[in-house]
């Protein structure tokens, strides 16, 4: 008998609409006639409304806060559990009020499916329409429109027909086709769990039986694959020397053997192992899977690559994209300022270049502005700092969505409708003027490394704050020096980390800091030296940003420390507690294996 | 995919977005149920190991095997331990059993302040040293930003309202009015200076589902969950003065699922046995505006 209960199937559904329209009722009505309330619970709510002397209201076991009780109104998202013989729901109550449309925004982005409530008396409003909108901007397929307080138009049929009819056009108007339309009263309970016995003229589904007959969304296996990089981790822990790359399938597949290459960077290797902990082992896994694979041959990649498969369709990668937003920010979204978009796991400044047009998510009517206002929906180019890899969503929604952040906050959410590949050309020209042109010397970079015995490299020697850097570093430089080499030690110390990287204009700051510090050493190597630099708890992306900017030099990594936390590129990994002398002779052998130090050619013997 | 993976991988999928977005991150450890599958889950996200501290508040009135049960799987899981404390309520016996307070008060003292002063580092951190199998007290301990805690939607109306990744401002407090849109897996991972944020990766389980979930990857729980001969188990585990077990025969997970799924507490909220929620006219609100889990 243990299975009798058992239920396998679980769905997220949202419920909408304007303010004041009911979806509160409803869903506390739903639970009630369902027995789906903990014991106790409705007497409980109905003696705190004696106790204050407010009329009972279904909404009440649902909007828990005190200012919701206090207002009579939903401000946030209350996720509801409730199960019936087919699946288990989680009903996702969204508010009404136009204050709280981040809010609504938030649950109806996690359902399935979405019940969509008017009120019969007052008709189709603001909200009504907006919702509407914007959930088929969030790519849910299935609304089934409730007429709600029907008893209140007497269980009217041609005012109900009206209503339909209306919103029915206008939903045909963005192109979404209702589900289907439910005359309802929260209130009285009519067609929410039970059938009505007031409106003969209506035939079709309660709520509960129409809940029962959505569909969940399809597992989309036969697309092609894709999986944003959320961390590439090598615990070393236990003796652990696997390197994972870990992320969630968002499409498609993926098995062991199968070539893989990784967006932006175009990188390639093949899939060696699947890796899971305390479950059987397999050799596929496929979308929806929060999955993780070692690699047939060690190739540098992060967060923010999106791992495809060779010979399936390929990503877009760019740097100006085309996109359909809403936008969710007290500040307008323009030109005055830069953003970050977050895409995957990828996350990279943007800079808005032309509003194409705005709509008015209610009336239709567009607009032609530079600047898109709280609520609106609008048609928008943004400039890209770094290209990144996505997809059109006309060919894979799931790896189009975006959100923008700006000052810390998700501000407005949209899709990639096209990328500009003209815009790439024109940023890279942008950029050319950071690199300063070395070929003006008359001694050449092989002449010197002949000369000096040794080819430039910069030794990044990082790691968490004041594990004895400073003295590895010092030593360092006085040891290669003793032995004849040219080498030169700065201390940038916390130059990056002192920078607050939150604040608006971090990114700015740190890359100023980044570009001046890589123009400096790029003049000592240029004139052949090893330079020794200590810098607390790099990142690999300054890392990356150094390494573009001195253009193909040697760059080193050593690292002070435990670095398992790291997505971090570590060429020599050493102990805080190792001596001075140990750790020199490492670097030593990492530099003679990396031929940057060599014997001096002897011109006697004819061989080095 | 069945319900259990679904919400298996979601919480994986949580768990490895907040490694990758906060460099101080922790996870509270309460011993119960929810944070202890939390840990399962984190082993699984990051393939056997927890790469972050794991925080409990030690109120000094846990049920002596809940601590037991901590130190012997911290030490055998290799978990990163830490346990907080507020010593000067404690030392001054401005608690509850000693009525010098209500529940609600010790709940703020010892809970509350206690989390609060121990994620911002101003309080006594006390880390597990894994030779010795003993504590040591921390020197500098620095503020977490990211802070990993096992609640459930369907817990009480307040948690119901959460966001996977939700702000906590300058003083801990929780502004439920101005909550950050949440969608598309993509979350609030940018914060001001001297905020943090709290990552709740089970938000969508059940109390049934947690069992399910923990039958099928057989997950070790504290014994108190189970009937031994009495006929009373814990449902919710907290301090002793403040917790009352519940009648019922379950002595094993099966028998646990069960009774969650078709009898006795299919329609009990799980809660019922916590008497500081009903001074709080039912809910939990107030404490947690203040930072209470």
């Amino acid at each position: 008998m243990v299975n009798k209960n058992y239920v396998n199937e679980n769905m997220n559904i949202v419920i909408v609409g304007h303010v004041d329209h009911g979806k509160s009722t409803i869903i506390g009505k739903l639970l009630a006639d369902t027995n789906s309330l903990p014991v106790g619970k409705l007497e409980q709510v109905k003696e705190t409304c004696r106790r204050n002397s407010k009329p009972f209201e279904y909404a009440f076991l649902l909007d828990a806060l005190k200012d919701e009780q206090a207002q009579g109104i939903t401000i946030d998202s209350a996720r509801v559990f409730f199960k019936t013989d087919k699946r288990k729901y989680i009903i996702i109550d969204a508010p009404g009020h136009i204050e709280f449309l981040k809010n609504m925004v938030t649950g109806a982005a996690r359902a399935e499916a979405a019940l969509l409530v008017i009120d019969a008396k007052e008709g189709v409003m603001e909200n009504s329409k907006r919702h509407g909108y914007l959930l088929s901007m969030l790519g849910i397929k299935q609304v089934v429109v409730l007429v709600n307080k029907m008893d209140l138009i007497d269980y009217n049929q041609q005012r109900y027909d009206e209503i339909a009819a209306e919103y029915n056009r206008f939903l045909t108007e963005i192109g979404v086709k209702a589900d289907s339309f439910i005359p309802v009263s929260g209130f009285m309970g009519d067609n929410v769990a039970l059938a009505s016995d007031k409106m003969s003229w209506y035939e079709g589904k309660t709520v509960l039986e129409k809940l029962d007959l959505l569909k969940n969304k399809q597992d989309v296996e036969y697309q092609a694959f894709r999986m944003p990089v959320q961390g590439v981790y090598k615990f070393t822990a236990g003796g652990d020397d696997r390197r994972i790359v870990a992320g969630s399938v968002d499409s498609g597949k993926v098995k062991v053997g199968d070539e893989v290459i990784f967006y932006p960077s175009g990188k390639e290797s093949r899939v060696k192992t699947i890796e899971r902990f305390n479950a059987p082992e397999i050799d596929e896994d496929s979308v929806g899977s929060a999955s993780g694979f070692t690699l047939e041959e060690q190739i540098y990649i992060a967060r923010g690559e999106l791992a495809c498969k060779k010979g399936e369709t390929t990503p877009q990668v760019a740097k100006g994209i085309k996109t359909k937003l809403f936008w969710l920010g007290r500040e307008d979204l323009n030109n005055s300022r830069s953003y970050f978009i977050k895409i995957g796991t990828q996350k990279v400044r943007a800079y808005l270049e032309e509003v194409v047009t705005v709509l008015d998510a209610v009336t239709l009517s567009k607009n032609a502005r530079q600047s898109v206002k709280r609520h609106e929906v609008a048609e928008v180019i943004f400039r890209l700092e770094k290209a990144i890899a996505f997809d059109k969503a006309e060919s894979l929604k799931e790896n189009s969505r975006f959100v923008i952040v700006d000052n810390y906050e998700i501000s407005g959410g949209g899709i990639v409708v096209d990328s500009l590949e003209e815009e790439q050309r024109q940023l890279r020209e942008n950029n050319a003027g950071v690199y300063v042109n070395w070929l003006e010397s008359a001694v050449t970079k092989e002449e010197r490394a002949v000369r000096y015995a040794q080819r430039p490299a910069l030794i990044l020697v990082s790691g968490k704050k004041d594990l004895g850097q400073k003295a590895f570093a010092k030593y360092l430089e006085r040891g290669l020096f003793m032995e004849g080499r040219n080498t030169f030690y700065l201390d940038l110390g916390d130059a990056f980390q002192n920078i607050d990287t939150t604040a608006i204009n971090a990114t700015e700051k740190r890359n100023e800091n980044l570009r001046s510090f890589a123009k400096m050493s790029s003049v000592l190597l240029h004139a052949g030296n090893i330079v020794i630099v200590t810098v607390t708890d790099i990142r690999q992306e300054e890392l990356d940003t150094i390494a573009a900017a001195i253009h193909k030099q040697s760059v080193k990594l050593l690292w002070v420390g435990d670095a398992e936390a790291q997505d971090l590129h570590i060429d020599l990994l050493v102990k805080e507690h190792e001596t001075k002398e140990r750790v020199y002779s490492k670097v030593k052998k990492m530099l003679i294996d990396a031929q940057i130090i060599f014997q001096p050619y002897d011109f006697q013997r004819g061989s080095a | 995919m069945d319900h259990l993976t679904k919400l298996e991988n979601r919480s994986m999928h949580i768990l490895r977005e907040a490694y990758a977005n906060f460099r101080d991150l922790g996870m509270l450890w309460s011993i119960g149920k929810d944070s202890t599958v939390l840990v399962h889950l984190a082993r699984k996200a990051f393939f056997g190991h927890v790469p972050f501290p794991l925080i409990h508040v030690d109120t000094d009135y846990k049920i002596p095997e809940m601590i037991k049960y901590r130190d012997n799987h911290a030490w055998q899981w290799k978990l990163d331990m830490i346990y907080g404390q507020n010593i000067e309520a404690l030392e001054s016996k401005k608690t509850f059993p000693h009525g010098n307070c209500t529940r609600l008060e010790c709940c703020r003292l010892l809970k509350t302040e206690a989390l609060r002063a121990t994620l911002n580092g101003t309080g006594p951190r006390y880390r597990m040293n894994h030779e010795t199998g003993g504590y040591e007290l921390e020197n500098n301990p620095a503020p977490f930003t990211g802070v990993i805690v096992g609640v459930r939607s369907d817990e009480e109306g307040s948690r119901s309202k959460e966001r996977y990744f939700s702000p906590r401002g300058q003083g801990n407090d929780w502004d439920i009015g101005e909550q950050p849109p949440e969608f598309w897996n993509q979350y609030k991972t940018d914060f001001a200076p001297g905020t943090h944020v709290r990552i709740h990766p089970l938000l969508d389980w059940t109390e049934l589902d947690l069992w399910e979930y923990i039958l099928r990857e057989e997950i070790p729980m504290v014994s108190l969950y189970f009937v031994k001969g009495e006929g009373k188990r814990y449902r919710s585990l907290g301090c002793w003065p403040c917790t009352r077990p519940v009648e019922s025969n379950a002595g094993t997970v099966e028998e646990i699922v069960e009774e969650l799924r078709s009898g006795k507490f299919s329609n009990i909220a799980e809660r019922s046995g916590r008497e500081q929620d009903k001074e709080d006219g039912g809910g939990l609100e107030e404490l947690r505006k203040a930072g209470y889990m």
